[in-house]
């Protein structure tokens, strides 16, 4: 199978994205921004970084490149779309997933190991997590999550909340002051999907805890689940 | 076709967080400055559009405000027609 990661100017997260697809025995394909051909990849990634300088606001920018005109229709075919920390952002951008990432409610850039915790184990890029809290760094100024009262209840009323932010025994980091929630991010809010389930953000970095050299492979579990479900879905086209 | 020139704030919206100004704020007292208070960071962009006419340049400016300047979930925007100084 042949996974895509998607390079803009100012990635930095790619390389580490291709690696952990590489961990997981899949073959990783480089997608360069400029070009809207995903090359017959079976899912994407849109990796960490700092997309054109994160100018004007993080990801928008991103947003108009030709490459996200490609992975906007795989998108609309089902096809499997996860944005990591900056690819998140692009995706909130470009409105294929809901909310906004906010500036970090500290101000700092929060760059450092947090614990999040997958809110439910039946969504493509959680099936093969074990539904413990994960350690996986965060590094980004601007992943505070916001979406108003009403779409906030909409997303729980859906399904559509994937990761939170927990303290290491598990329980939410529902106060966007406490360190536990990096960034002050509402409901302890880390990753989203899209109503129809297939295109999922999140801020913390997955890719970077592949093997156990860098601390725990823990973070396969979500690039494991990516893949899985990119096998069904190949299979079932 | 005529050149127009604009300036487009952006301003994060009433009730969403802004730790910019907040932290405005907060050193407000080391200026020992007492009577300000709702301070909101924003951003501001200048740019000049060749149309036919003002209303008509006007669109592209909004279009752009819209899509790229702003984020309409969580910011608002004016846009301000600037005279060239003679």
């Amino acid at each position: 199978m042949r996974i895509g990661v998607v390079t803009f100017p100012g990635s930095n997260s790619d390389v580490d994205s291709l690696n952990a697809l590489a961990v997981a025995g899949v073959e990783p394909v480089s997608l360069w921004h400029e070009s809207p051909d995903l090359k017959g990849v079976s899912a994407v990634i849109l990796p960490g970084g700092f997309a054109y300088g994160d100018y004007i606001r993080a990801g928008v920018i991103a947003r108009f490149s030709p490459v996200m005109g490609g992975v906007k229709e795989f998108a609309a075919t089902g096809g499997l779309v996860l944005g990591i920390c900056n690819g998140f952002q692009v995706l909130a951008e470009a409105g294929l997933v809901p909310g906004a990432l906010l500036r970090n409610r500290s101000l700092r850039f929060a760059g450092r190991l947090v614990n999040i915790k997958p809110d439910r184990l039946d969504s493509p890029f959680t099936r093969s997590a074990t539904g413990a809290p994960m350690r996986v760094p965060v590094a980004h100024g601007e992943g505070c999550y916001y979406a108003d009262e009403a779409m906030l209840d909409e997303l729980e009323a859906n399904g559509q909340v994937l990761f939170r932010y927990v303290h290491e025994d598990g329980t939410l980091a529902l106060d966007p002051d406490e360190p536990a929630n990096p960034n002050g991010s509402l409901r302890a809010i880390a990753g989203v999907c899209n109503s129809a389930g297939n295109v999922a953000g999140l801020m913390p970095h997955p890719e970077r805890m592949s093997e156990v050299i860098l601390g725990t492979d823990g973070g396969m579990q979500v690039i494991r689940s990516l893949i899985e479900s990119a096998g069904e879905w190949e299979a079932g086209r | 076709m005529s050149d127009f020139r604009y300036a487009v704030n952006v301003l994060p919206k009433p009730g969403i967080l802004d730790p910019q100004g907040r932290a405005v704020e907060l050193s407000l007292p080391h200026l020992h400055v007492t009577n300000v208070s709702m301070v909101r960071i924003g951003r501001r962009a200048e740019l000049t559009v060749t149309a036919e006419s003002e209303a008509e340049a006007r669109a592209v400016v909004d279009g752009l405000a819209k899509e790229l300047l702003s984020n309409p979930l969580i910011e608002a925007y004016t846009i301000e027609l600037l005279v060239p100084q003679p």
